[in-house]
């Protein structure tokens, strides 16, 4: 079983060839790559440390973004489960909707940073692309989403979020016309124009850097979580911190600052898509876009199609990162169905006032499996990551309604 | 024979042209296809490469990933590729040939076994696409162990002194790619820019054959024949591409292309 060191963030604990555990991540790239990204690696390294860029990064956070987002008790929930106390994380609240916002937002202050005109990234369900072509506009910079068409035509509003913009939306008509598509067509653009483009990519995923610009990003949540916790309760009480899994990210963000906690106080627990599971399933490693990590493939070692009726979940592979919280033991993962995920979102939003996207309703269906089960001191929070107009049409042609 | 890739370059060199290296997907568009179409071509060719199809191929333009595609879809699978080569190497035993491909593929059949199985079937040298010094430093040796040739590849943005250090740690063969871009694009840089860089490498090693691949065609191949090979690779599968859509038979048509290009070079 892998260790996980104490005091040392999640994203530092890899070898000099990038590798977690020995195990996962690394930097599996074409020879064009390895000079933009060991630049950016530098650069990187000396932004995180650097008191102007990190006063920058919480202003753009506060006043851009719009500061902290909010938590707080669903007492109708809580109360119709009769069990566990369940708060909710509200990082839908932030302005662009989704944990995306810090990612994109960290990616367009580092692209001025690094001198770069371009900036170009992946997107699944649209959060990313949309909340990176807002972070472009405010900073000047031309920016290049690539999409599966498939996702285009289910995720439209956030298109039109990207298209008004000013950003370029690159339709990706190859394989399974979805996110893993999507990434290695934006991989290849930055193979061919590394020499003036930002490569951000859309979650904790890629080559060392990229995940640990993405995790180090979405840490905000923990960092206010931690600290709204303390102002609530006065204390850390027994948690579970439920989040959903797509590539990782904002579980990343969620669990950071409470990972040198010991699992029987603070409990990860991960949920994702059914069918685009690899970390719930025990998929085998592989290497998939620059990184060795829990995979969904063939036995020939073909990256498999997934199934998810959210887009931002319908991912074969997942953060190298979880990769070592899995098998360090840190966290657990489990999955939960489209079905579930809709009834859900049925229930939540019959009792409480959050709209969650589809790729939430599926940490949302696990904590009301879990509630029942455990005693009123247990706390559940769960990070509700999304925010669901974006899934309206999709909820109103499963569900026959989206609620006001 | 286990030099057959230095031997390659050398008969090249006697004549005074560079080596001619085609690259196209073992199994596209059928296993017996491929196999047809790398015979009939391999009278004008010093080496042939194999690529083997991936899914996923985030270093590959359009053509190479329709030939993966295309080759994927029949069914191809690794243990075909080598008995493909295997059946290639029976009639060709002198002319080298290379796998090019994505580290996935090695990483989940095993490494091992992997390497085994090429010497088993006469494969002369690996190219591994996204497996780059030094995180490639043992797979290396594990080829140089069971005499298969690992190729090394240098890019524009590749730094002198990480080039030394590839240099130093390579095989015969080097491969440098032409200009920043996944393969089949047109020439970014130009010709003078791309022999510019091709000098500072043989400067550091003379002795190294290094071969400049990704955007040549039957139109840039001339201007750049003062290297030791010269790698063409999607113009190959875009004429697959062609023939299939206008129902002519590949084999003859990128028969006739690989001659064209051979007498350009000439």
């Amino acid at each position: 079983m892998i260790k996980l060191k104490k005091k040392t963030p999640l994203i530092d604990q890899h070898d000099k060839f990038g590798f977690y555990g020995n195990k996962f991540g690394g930097n599996y790239c074409a020879e064009t790559m390895r000079k933009p990204i060991e630049d950016l690696s530098k650069l990187f390294e000396k932004l995180r440390k650097d008191r102007k860029f990190l006063k920058k990064r919480d202003h753009y956070f506060k006043y851009y973004l719009g500061g902290e987002t909010p938590f707080f008790k669903l007492e109708n929930l809580t109360r119709h489960l009769g069990g566990a106390q369940i708060w909710c994380k509200d990082v839908s609240a932030i302005n662009g909707d989704a944990h995306k916002a810090y990612h994109a937002t960290v990616n367009a202050l580092i692209c001025k940073e690094s001198g770069k005109r371009y900036i170009a990234g992946d997107t699944g369900a649209g959060m990313f692309g949309k909340n990176l072509a807002m972070a472009a506009k405010k900073m000047n910079l031309k920016c290049k989403i690539f999409m599966g068409t498939k996702d285009i035509s289910r995720q439209a509003p956030n298109v039109k979020f990207m298209r008004d913009a000013g950003a370029e939306v690159v339709p990706v008509d190859s394989g399974s016309k979805t996110l893993v598509d999507a990434v290695s067509e934006c991989m290849r653009h930055y193979v061919s124009n590394c020499d003036n483009t930002h490569l951000a990519v859309g979650s904790a995923i890629g080559c060392n850097i990229f995940l640990k610009i993405c995790a180090w990003s979405t840490s905000q949540i923990s960092r206010e979580l931690k600290k709204q916790l303390i102002k609530e309760f006065g204390e850390i009480p027994k948690l579970k911190l439920i989040n959903v899994i797509g590539g990782g990210s904002s579980a990343l963000g969620f669990w950071n600052e409470f990972i040198d906690y010991d699992k029987k106080h603070v409990e990860l627990v991960g949920v994702e898509a059914k069918y685009a599971a690899p970390l719930s399933t025990n998929a085998k490693v592989a290497i998939l876009h620059g990184a060795a990590q829990y995979c969904l493939t063939d036995k020939e070692g073909q990256i498999a199609e997934t199934h998810s009726l959210s887009a931002g979940l319908d991912y074969p592979g997942s953060s190298p990162l979880h990769g070592l919280l899995k098998d360090s033991g840190r966290a657990r993962y489990t999955n939960a169905s489209d079905k579930e995920a809709l009834d859900a979102f049925k229930l939540i939003t019959k009792l409480e006032d959050i709209r969650p996207s589809l790729e939430p309703a599926h940490a949302w269906s696990e904590c009301i499996r879990l509630a029942p089960k455990l005693k009123k001191s247990d706390v559940l929070i769960v990070n509700n990551c999304g925010k669901g107009y974006k899934d309206k049409k999709i909820y109103i042609e499963q569900l026959g309604y989206y609620p006001k | 024979m286990k030099n057959s890739i230095n031997n390659a370059f050398k008969v090249a060199k006697k004549e005074n042209r560079p080596a001619l290296i085609s690259y196209t997907v073992c199994g596209d568009n059928t296993k017996d296809k491929s196999l047809q179409i790398l015979n009939s071509i391999s009278k004008d060719l010093d080496i042939a490469e194999w690529g083997i199809p991936h899914n996923c191929p985030t270093a590959d333009g359009k053509d190479i990933q329709n030939s993966s595609y295309r080759a994927l879809k029949n069914g191809i699978r690794l243990n075909d590729i080598f008995k493909l080569v295997k059946r290639f190497k029976k009639t060709k035993p002198s002319k080298p040939i290379i796998l090019m491909g994505y580290y996935q593929m090695i990483f989940n059949y095993g490494e091992k076994k992997f390497i085994r199985k090429c010497k088993e079937s006469g494969v002369d040298g690996l190219i591994v696409v996204d497996l780059s010094f030094p995180d490639n430093k043992n797979f290396a040796k594990l080829c140089k162990g069971n005499s298969i040739c690992f190729v090394q590849l240098i890019a524009p943005t590749t730094t002198v002194k990480r080039m030394r250090e590839i240099i130093r740690s390579s095989h015969e063969m080097i491969y440098m790619i032409s200009t920043i871009s996944t393969t089949g694009s047109a020439l970014k840089y130009s010709i003078k820019r791309i022999i510019k860089n091709y000098n500072v490498i043989k400067k550091i090693k003379p002795s190294k054959n290094v071969v400049i691949g990704f955007g040549i065609t039957e139109k840039t191949i001339s201007s750049l024949r003062s290297a030791d090979g010269l790698v063409v690779g999607s113009a190959i599968c875009r004429e697959i591409t062609r023939s299939l859509k206008d129902r002519q038979n590949p084999v003859t048509n990128v028969s006739k292309l690989v001659r064209k290009l051979k007498n350009k070079i000439i």
